[in-house]
């Protein structure tokens, strides 16, 4: 690909909608394909997804290839890598963005290895360099402890992008691009792994990754009750409670809510972090939060890094009177 | 069911921390002194999966490592589990790969082991977190791959998985031979017993070198790489946590909603 040119965005669609993801791959492929003097291309990949070409435009885009196929209904990968495959040899982009969600992580390293070149999973950073021109491609290791710079010379430089960690740029109606529908030939004797049906975990309340208040507990909750505790405070804040891998481990709480590396990334206003150590694993998943409130027992725990404001001493003590004292301020 | 299993040796992330440190001028992270390695969690929990699916339908489970100097009392747990044999990948020259070039001297050894029916890996390592090895050994063998695998039924030859994704899970079907890569809802591994333990210590691992899996030797190792590693180093934290104080917890929990309010954060 030795004329690669341009950015292509994979779009994330959730239930027949661009996902939030969406709008900031598109606002960090601007900035990307401007610093380039290139195009900025969205790739829709779905079943009746046309409708949302201009609202992809209007987020940023100057081109939006549509592949609109029944068989594209439900995720099922290889009829999605063959699509996505298509598009990416009609564009040869120089760099292909991805968000870091069940479909991007899924597919992008599919697509690396079926086009044989790299992929760097959930950057967190990306930036063109200014002397090779390459994409520096930031992304976190080791657990959070560590960060690492990758590039590629290989065409095109594929990554994926941790959620909330680009901006969006302001929508804007008025924008103009250029709609094309790719016809990928996709045939249902190509899907192996087939799709049967999904198992949604009903959410009651506020979505933990839209909340603005999220209560975080951990290993020292010690047991599902204290969960119970966390959700009232929650509720005075109409915000969520999420967890650590140790509290789903233990069938707490259900891993829906778990945040970090290995499950959602939050950014609320206001994250407090309840009888939790505050592992880098964990902290991938909320320290973008704006301010970070920590109650626990032990005064060398990592989370009195990584938070603004804290209290040393037992959640169990420490809960009711801070519930309390809020329904007083709030009241 | 023939079973084969990806387990990489990785430092301990369950380390303090404050022992993890980077080494700038080889961009390599230092293993912290005195904290040995460990089978990487994921990859753990793929071999609590592969002998669940031994428990209930029988079969044989063959473990697959790459790295150099892998310590045997590690790269043997999966045994001390319950698998039954250990190959390593074991060279200089398999080590300082990126994905690419990992996922694919696997695929070679998985060529060469021949007969299979299951791949299960990890759904990340402990330590790069890329995500991508599994994916890369199926798409190198031509086989299906299902990803972030939390439950395995087998049936007729047939594989029904469910599929994590953000809003609860994803049922899908799969034939064999398949790779699945495994996540923690899974569940967690079990422990070693003595017995296992005992077997494990008694069993000589395979060792492969580069020429035995019959690779192109510019492609396995650091000289595969295709994702440059530019720079290794380590956030710079600023610990600037103000503890709120109190007579007792209660009052420094009330003192504390006080505070969120004066700082305008509630």
């Amino acid at each position: 690909m030795a004329d690669s040119k341009g950015v292509l965005v994979f779009a994330d669609i959730v239930e027949g909608k661009l996902a939030g993801i969406t709008t900031e791959l598109l606002g960090c492929g601007r900035q990307l394909a401007d610093g380039l003097g290139e195009d900025l291309s969205v790739a829709l990949l779905g079943s009746g997804v046309k409708g949302l070409a201009e609202e992809a435009i209007a987020w940023g885009a100057d081109k939006a290839y549509v592949v609109d196929d029944p068989l594209l209904q439900d995720y099922q990968a290889e009829a999605y890598l063959a699509a996505a495959q298509k598009v990416t040899e009609e564009i040869s982009p120089k760099v292909i963005l991805y968000g870091q969600t069940p479909v991007g992580r899924d597919l992008a390293p599919r697509l690396a290895f079926r086009l044989g070149t790299a992929v760097s999973t959930d950057c967190v950073e990306l930036a063109i360099d200014p002397d090779t021109k390459l994409l520096l491609q930031t992304r976190s290791v080791y657990g959070g402890n560590a960060r690492a710079v990758f590039t590629s010379d290989r065409m095109p430089q594929i990554v994926t992008v941790r959620s909330k960690s680009m901006s969006p740029l302001p929508k804007d109606d008025s924008r103009k691009g250029e709609v094309i529908e790719v016809a990928a030939g996709l045939d249902p004797s190509m899907i192996k792994a087939k799709f049967v049906q999904k198992v949604k975990e009903e959410v009651v309340g506020v979505k933990l990754e839209d909340a603005p208040v999220v209560i975080g507990g951990g290993r020292g909750m010690g047991a599902p009750e204290g969960f119970q505790q966390l959700e009232a405070l929650a509720r005075l804040f109409k915000g969520a409670v999420g967890s650590t891998r140790p509290a789903v481990d233990n069938g707490w709480i259900p891993s829906t809510t778990q945040v970090g590396l290995t499950g959602k990334i939050v950014t609320p206003d206001l994250y407090i972090a309840v009888a939790l150590s505050g592992s880098s694993q964990h902290m991938a998943g909320c320290s973008g939060s704006k301010t970070i409130v920590a109650i626990n027992k032990d005064p060398e725990a990592n989370i009195f890094r990584e938070a603004d404001y804290g209290i040393v001493g037992d959640w169990k003590q420490a809960l009711p009177a801070f519930t309390q004292k809020l329904k007083e301020l709030l009241a | 069911m023939e079973m084969i299993v990806c387990a990489k040796q990785v430092p301990d992330p369950e380390a303090p921390p404050a022992t993890f440190k980077v080494d700038p001028s080889t961009n390599k992270v230092v293993p912290p002194p005195g904290v040995p390695p460990v089978i990487s969690t994921f990859d753990e929990i793929a071999v609590e999966a592969a002998l669940r699916v031994k428990d209930g339908k029988g079969g044989k489970i063959t473990v697959l490592s790459l790295g150099n100097n892998l310590v045997r009392d590690v790269v043997k747990k999966p045994l001390a589990m319950g698998a039954d044999q250990l190959v390593l990948l074991e060279d200089q020259a398999y080590e300082d790969g990126d994905s690419w070039s990992t996922a694919y001297a696997l695929a070679m050894a998985v060529k060469k082991i021949g007969q299979f029916d299951i791949i299960f890996c990890g759904r990340q390592a402990a330590d790069w977190d890329a995500g991508q090895v599994g994916i890369g050994i199926a798409e190198i063998l031509g086989i299906p791959v299902v990803t972030l695998v939390k439950k395995v039924d087998v049936a007729d030859g047939k594989l029904t998985v469910e599929r994590m994704v953000a809003d609860g899970h994803e049922i899908v079907e799969v034939p064999t031979p398949c790779v699945l890569t495994i996540t923690n809802e899974f569940g967690e591994p079990r422990y070693a017993p003595l017995k296992g333990i005992m077997k494990a210590a008694k069993i000589q691992p395979t060792v492969w070198k580069p020429a035995d899996i019959e690779v192109d030797a510019s492609q396995i190792g650091a000289q595969g790489r295709r994702a440059k590693l530019g720079k290794l180093f380590q956030p710079v934290k600023v610990g600037k946590c103000e503890i709120i104080e109190g007579e007792d917890v209660a009052e420094a929990a009330a003192n504390l909603a006080v505070k969120l309010r004066e700082a305008k954060v509630i």
